[in-house]
């Protein structure tokens, strides 16, 4: 049974790096801007998309008709030559193969950009309007963002296949001494765990060991005040939601060999993002990280057999039931602070 | 005094009003006794006919949906005469002439279902109310189809399905106005368990993962039936989400289950996904019970093995039909596909096309559009050349009775379309059973509703 559990919290561990990834973003733009972003989800499709374009790139071909071959209905065959390969040999295959991973040097300044320009043309002018017309322009920018997604690259998902040596299981109960076989887990989802626990830890460490992160963490508390010391935290304010654009769009690159992403994937995260940071207390940062991977924990755990034999389709409702729980218990969520967001 | 007599009586004017209503009511009907034929949904007037294609452009099926629409536009195009005919030469027996239907040329319109039952309803409603359709047809899930065969029932349109195959579209949930070319789960559980006995013995326990839907329960049904009868045991029958992403968390148990085979009663996207994920978690690599662990997927197509890639590779499953058959229907549509687009068909492909062309025989064999006529030329009907052998259209249920493909993921793939191998033909003998074992009810196909 010991095995059984591991790998759900293996699984759940997984699901929550995810999970947090995404509402750390969500939650660090409402910490520091007061702006509750609907287009969150839609940055961490762009990002997507960019190992998307990236592979895109990479694997241009060029088409020759061969006369001489026919293909199985009868035309002369069409033989495609893979460009990157034809011109860099061996190395060009290697950066096919790695596409993805490589594809984080290119979104990372990309996200930064469209994250700059999407806060200075667009969301600084609701800093001081109502929640509701945050919400409302914000969703509506990322309604505009995936149907131009759509239209480029068609509404299908498109797969992003991981590197071939990171294909396959990690037999990580024969590492732990076990017994062989018993607990393997997909080396690529490991990796996500990784990158996630990384990104996360260098976002803290960045806000809580650099003279930058000191000012923004104190603008956080008292705007006006850091302001009033001649500091101009709009700028600083400015570069975090870059920073967060970047988060996500990170996240949605390694996300890519997972679920093959199509122009709905920002929406399909939105939703449980928006519950992780509530449950984990609007604009609290380890709230989010925390709840996040409880959540995801405790969602792997609700989709074991035994479990589902007693309360069927809990696995479905979990994350909602635990949402209502925490709110109805601590109505700030886990680490949420009095007066944010309330009247 | 005298009463004035000025000006209609009371019984003036009830007889004059029942002869009124004897003659504007009755009369008629005496003199159209017969005219029958031109009172239905849609009857096309002008010199086109119009089709309504119902695809899933987007969702799940989105896949086989794109494959769906290719076919129907060439099934159009060889029905007006156009392109080299197709399988027009070589289907037996064949009323169509090549210019139409009944001399009308063939229009399409069509509407993306998103592989969701409800939008596939509103589409087929729009294309005969707005558009005109006179028939109905596509669809790459069951669920889709069960509520479109209802639809076209009550609205008196005939429905020619795409690909479905829960055994409920023509069984519990058959219409008379609902027609399927394409085999269903019962038929690849009679032809699949064999083979499987064949190559993995009968002792064995396997574990299910099936699409919480109408097609996902039927074909774990029969899955179960199937291998049960060869003296295996399941260990557990796990409902994924239709659409479900990500299936880690319903794979991570079956690790420990006992279960040394998973049948992924999974299609489209789901399959693709849940396949691809499972060789991630090393199922392919691993013992259980001292033997190989195996992944089945009971229904498979070329379009979700080339998405799921090497995973496919050795895994065993069930086609409708398959382009690199030999016969001469195969090879001519192959031909037709494959010159059109640049890729050889898929079995949702094949399906489509056929269907577009036994409609359009049984219009012209029955000499008229009138619903209830068509259906009675399509009931019992026998015919060949479509690349499935000979094949019934069966009165009983409106189910195609033909040969069954047992198709594996090819080893050694010599190209990016050589991603399935045909490795048994079941016969069409095997594959039929009894069509009051699944129930259900074709209902009337007179009176014909009208639908606006």
């Amino acid at each position: 049974m010991f095995d059984v559990i591991f790998l759900q919290f293996l699984n759940g561990l997984d699901k929550g790096a995810a999970y947090a990834l995404i509402a750390l973003g969500l939650t660090l733009v409402f910490g520091t801007l007061g702006v509750v972003n609907f287009a969150h989800g839609a940055l961490f499709m762009l990002g997507a998309f960019c190992a998307v374009t990236v592979r895109m790139l990479l694997t241009m071909e060029t088409v020759t008709i061969d006369p001489e071959q026919l293909s199985p209905w009868g035309s002369p065959l069409e033989i495609r030559e893979p460009l990157v390969q034809a011109w860099l040999g061996d190395f060009g295959a290697v950066l096919v193969n790695y596409s993805v991973p490589l594809s984080i040097l290119i979104t990372i300044p990309i996200m930064l950009l469209v994250g700059i320009a999407l806060e200075r043309g667009i969301i600084k002018h609701f800093y001081k309007r109502p929640h509701a017309e945050q919400i409302l322009v914000t969703f509506g920018l990322a309604i505009v963002a995936q149907e131009v997604i759509k239209s480029v690259f068609g509404p299908n998902p498109i797969p992003q296949p991981m590197p071939t040596d990171l294909r396959g299981a990690a037999d990580i109960g024969a590492f732990l001494g076990m017994q062989a076989n018993i607990i393997t887990y997909p080396i690529w989802r490991l990796i996500y765990f990784v990158f996630a626990a990384v990104v996360i830890g260098g976002v803290f460490a960045f806000l809580q060991f650099t003279t930058f992160g000191m000012v923004v963490r104190a603008g956080m508390a008292d705007r006006e005040t850091v302001g009033l010391l001649g500091i101009n935290i709009d700028r600083r304010f400015t570069i975090m939601f870059g920073l967060a654009a970047v988060v996500a769009g990170m996240a949605g690159v390694m996300y890519t060999p997972l679920l093959p992403p199509n122009y709905h994937l920002g929406m399909d995260f939105l939703v449980l993002s928006f519950v992780v940071v509530v449950v984990g207390g609007m604009g609290s940062l380890p709230g989010a990280v925390a709840a996040g991977f409880l959540l995801g924990i405790l969602q792997s755990f609700a989709s074991m057999n035994q479990v589902k034999a007693i309360v069927p389709g809990i696995d479905q409702i979990i994350i909602y039931l635990v949402a209502v729980i925490i709110l109805l218990v601590r109505p700030r969520g886990l680490f949420g602070r009095r007066g944010v967001m309330e009247a | 005094m005298t009463l004035s007599t000025r000006g209609p009586t009371r019984r003036r004017v009830l007889q004059t009003g029942m002869a009124g209503i004897i003659g504007s009511g009755i009369a008629p009907m005496i003199f159209t006794k017969g005219a029958w034929a031109q009172e239905f949904c849609n009857n096309p007037t002008g010199d086109t006919v119009t089709f309504g294609l119902n695809l899933p452009l987007t969702g799940t099926y989105a896949e086989e949906g794109a494959d769906e629409q290719k076919a129907y536009e060439l099934a159009i195009a060889h029905l007006n005469g156009e392109g080299d005919g197709g399988l027009l030469n070589v289907l037996q027996p064949s009323a169509l002439k090549g210019n139409g239907i009944l001399g009308k040329k063939v229009a399409f319109v069509s509407s993306d279902s998103q592989t969701k039952s409800d939008v596939a309803r509103a589409g087929a409603t729009r294309m005969i109310e707005r558009d005109g359709a006179i028939m109905i047809t596509g669809g790459s899930s069951s669920g889709e189809a069960i509520a479109v065969q209802g639809l076209c029932q009550e609205m008196g349109v005939i429905f020619m399905a795409g690909l479905t195959h829960s055994n409920d579209t023509t069984g519990k949930d058959k219409r008379r106005y609902g027609f399927r070319h394409f085999f269903n789960a019962y038929q690849s559980g009679i032809g699949l368990a064999p083979v499987l006995g064949q190559e993995y013995g009968s002792d064995r326990v396997a574990y299910h993962l099936t699409a919480d839907y109408t097609w996902g329960w039927t074909q774990e049904e029969s899955m179960k039936n199937a291998t049960e009868a060869l003296g295996w045991q399941t260990a557990a029958a796990v409902r994924t989400p239709l659409g479900a992403t990500d299936y880690s968390q319903y794979l991570t148990p079956i690790l420990n289950s006992g279960a040394d085979v998973l049948i992924l009663n999974h299609y489209g996207l789901d399959m693709v996904n849940s396949l691809t994920q499972a060789v991630q978690f090393g199922m392919r690599d691993r013992q259980a019970n001292g033997k190989d662990f195996q992944i089945v997927t009971p229904l498979i197509s070329e379009l979700m093995a080339k998405g799921a890639g090497e995973s496919v590779k050795g895994i065993f499953g069930t086609s409708n039909w398959h382009w690199n058959l030999q016969d001469a229907g195969s090879q001519a549509f192959t031909k037709s596909f494959g010159a059109a687009y640049g890729s050889p068909p898929s079995q949702a492909a094949h399906t489509a096309y056929v269907q577009a062309l036994l409609y359009a025989d049984a219009v012209e064999r029955a000499g008229t559009f009138y619903p209830p006529e068509v259906i009675k030329a399509l009931e019992g009907h026998e015919f060949d050349g479509m690349g499935n052998g000979p094949t019934i259209y069966r009165a009983e249920d409106h189910q195609c009775i033909k040969k069954v493909l047992v198709v594996q993921g090819n080893e050694s793939p010599t190209s990016e379309f050589d991603v399935l191998n045909v490795v048994q033909e079941i016969d069409r003998d095997t594959v039929t059973y009894d069509p009051a074992i699944f129930g259900g009810d074709l209902g009337p196909a007179e009176p014909v509703p009208m639908c606006a």
